[in-house]
């Protein structure tokens, strides 16, 4: 349950980062959002949604984690899995 | 210029995109790179709305440089750039040096340059665009260790060589700017300015960050090639220019020098008698009783600056505000090309919302900041450099006392008698058109039709044969005021047209236009012409010459000003010709 709990935390932060970066307030996220549905989310974006992701959790990825995401649940569980380790 | 640009971050630019660039003044920008430009052009043009400006940008798919330059019917050449970026970077020239052979190799900075000699020369063939030509960040591959340094055959040795020999090439070509990353990434630090897995990703050689410092320093390069750049600094004096305060500390205990935290303002000193040597006029706004704050100029042997660095020197207990409308009285510079540096945020803040068009930059707390912050804002851009700038703050110590001798006169005829100005008259030549280009960029106020010209462009004016060409200084009892006006006449069937008609403004109300004005008409009847004509082009900063030809005598044609030659009437001219 207090995963589940740090998860809706992490989902939550992380949909702001889309309506910020993306210039839309109507981006609802869930765990199997992917690219494909949403329209502003196109390979140029994605570079600025990875880099604001990274500033506001203060992590980074690698550059295989960013190709292996599939959809938004992965990324957000890539995160926790980064503030977990940063304890 | 937005006081807070320094803290714009990608996003923030990005978003920019979608404000509405109407009304902006526009200029035609094409992007050429052999790595993704996408980014880089997002930014710029974002960019470009902080500072009012509408790039239109055009940009091909990245690797096409060549076929874009080589191919005369491109669409580069159609979308009529005012600039083109071209932009190797230095990841892609490290593997085309990894593929070259040995002697390749030692050749390796040789051949580039003769590859963009080739590449710049058939940029000028087919259009008037500057180019502005990204140098290379210096990435050290280490193959040799610190020993690359003494071996031809490394990287980092034909790096070092290849942009060394860029700026010579770019003396070369007047058409070519260097836009200088290689410092912008030093500033920052190459961990700044690179983000690997971008550049794994999607082969982005700039991290996000460093593409804002990108698109300010191109933006920077172009503003000053559009008129738009800083001329005079001022500075306040107690824990700006020393540390501590001059009234109550006294001359023995504020700190400059050795003494305590001395070295900071020192630094600083050092940089502004640095400026003020490359042609940026000094001028102190400082509130204190004036000779307490002149005696460390005079007295403190620490003291980097002098009297004679200042232009104009006003300390008293006025408001900063006045201060400064009296100093803008006397330069006749626009607003916005001043700076205006203060360590108290109280008088920033005042000088700001009086006059937003100068430029406040927030100073760091600590003074031991205050250079390096100073230093990467890259202030005081220019888009040439003259022997004349070197002279400018003797010109406006003159005009001080021009200014003291018109006050014993109670006529205006009369002080202009008494100046005793004399002004030789010639076509441009060799040794003048490097200022008059220069010329065609500052001026902003006496301008009449604010047509921008290179000194490439004015090469071509003066041998091309269809244009006549005018250069005039001055001279009076107080000194030399250099060349001081210029005028650019084209040749159209039986008239002159005044393509370019510019004065510089430390020379307004001496009679120069009526003298100008006659050798327009001597030289329009020495070659046969009946009739000149001249535009009116206005823009927000001439509208002192909106009555120009009207005040002269010309009469209004269609959109312009005729003066027929034969009913030209002299006018009373106080200057003789040399």
């Amino acid at each position: 349950m207090k995963n589940n709990e740090e998860f809706n935390y992490v989902i939550k932060k992380v949909n702001a980062i889309f309506n910020d970066v993306l210039e839309n307030d109507d981006i609802k996220i869930n765990y199997e959002t992917t690219v494909k549905d949403i329209d502003e989310w196109d390979s140029l974006s994605h570079i600025a949604l990875v880099v604001s992701i990274e500033k506001s959790f203060q992590i980074r990825f690698t550059a295989k984690e960013i190709q292996d995401f599939k959809n938004v649940g992965e990324m957000c569980e890539g995160i926790l899995l980064k503030l977990g380790n940063k304890k | 210029m937005n006081q807070l640009i320094m803290d714009l971050d990608f996003l923030s630019l990005k978003k920019n995109l979608k404000k509405d660039f109407s009304g902006l003044k526009t200029l035609n920008l094409a992007i050429l790179g052999d790595s993704s430009t996408q980014l880089l052009h997002q930014a710029i043009k974002g960019f470009g709305y902080e500072i009012q400006l509408n790039f239109q940008i055009y940009e091909t798919d990245y690797g096409q440089i060549d076929q874009e330059v080589y191919n005369t019917s491109s669409e580069l050449y159609k979308s009529n750039p005012n600039f083109i970026v071209i932009f190797h970077s230095a990841q892609k020239l490290l593997s085309k040096f990894y593929e070259s052979s040995d002697t390749a190799k030692k050749d390796f900075a040789a051949n580039h340059i003769q590859y963009l000699n080739n590449l710049f020369n058939k940029v000028k063939e087919n259009t008037n665009a500057k180019i502005l030509y990204f140098n290379f960040i210096e990435i050290n591959d280490f193959v040799f260790g610190n020993y690359g340094n003494k071996v031809q055959t490394s990287f980092i040795f034909q790096l070092r060589k290849l942009n060394y020999k860029l700026m010579n090439l770019s003396i070369e070509h007047s058409n070519v700017f260097i836009n200088d990353i290689s410092s912008l990434s030093n500033q920052e630090g190459f961990r700044y300015s690179f983000d690997p897995k971008m550049y794994v990703n999607a082969d982005m050689v700039f991290s996000l960050d460093f593409l804002v410092k990108v698109a300010k320093n191109t933006a920077d390069i172009i503003l000053s090639q559009i008129g738009r750049f800083k001329k005079c600094l001022i500075l306040d004096l107690d824990n700006t220019m020393w540390g501590g305060i001059i009234g109550d500390d006294g001359i023995d205990n504020i700190h400059i020098g050795d003494l305590g935290i001395g070295r900071a303002f020192t630094s600083l000193q050092a940089w502004s008698k640095q400026l003020k040597q490359r042609g940026i006029i000094l001028a102190v706004c400082s509130k204190n009783t004036e000779y307490v704050a002149k005696e460390p100029f005079v007295k403190h042997p620490d003291m980097l600056l002098k009297l004679e660095d200042i232009s104009i020197f006003v300390a008293n207990w006025e408001s900063k505000v006045d201060n400064i409308k009296y100093i803008q009285s006397i330069l006749n510079i626009g607003f916005d090309s001043m700076v205006f540096l203060d360590d108290n945020p109280y008088e920033r803040g005042i000088v700001r919302n009086e006059f937003p068009e100068i430029l406040v930059p927030e100073l760091p707390e600590d003074p031991s900041d205050y250079i390096g912050f100073l230093i990467n804002l890259n202030l005081f851009e220019t888009a040439s450099f003259s022997e004349e700038d070197a002279e400018r703050t003797k010109l406006y110590q003159e005009e001080s006392k021009r200014v003291d001798l018109k006050k014993t006169y109670t006529s205006e005829t009369e002080y202009l008698i008494h100046l005793k100005m004399t002004s030789e008259v010639k076509a441009f030549d060799n040794f003048t058109i490097p200022r008059v280009a220069q010329l065609t960029q500052r001026s902003n106020q006496f301008n009449l039709r604010t047509i921008r010209y290179s000194e490439s462009d004015i090469m071509e004016i003066t041998s091309c044969g269809e244009y006549l060409t005018l250069s005039f200084d001055l001279n009076d009892k107080f000194g030399n005021y250099g060349l001081i006006s210029a005028v650019i006449l084209k040749k159209i069937q039986d008239y002159l047209f005044i393509d370019t008609w510019i004065m510089s403004c430390r020379v307004i109300k001496r009679g120069m236009e009526e003298f100008v004005l006659k050798k327009i008409v001597d030289i329009a009847n020495e070659y046969g012409f009946t009739k000149i004509v001249g535009e009116y082009i206005p823009t927000p900063k001439n509208g002192i010459v909106k009555d120009h030809f009207l005040n002269l005598g010309f009469v209004p044609g269609d959109n312009n000003w005729v003066l027929h030659v034969n009913n030209y009437k002299p006018l009373k001219i106080y200057i003789d010709e040399k």
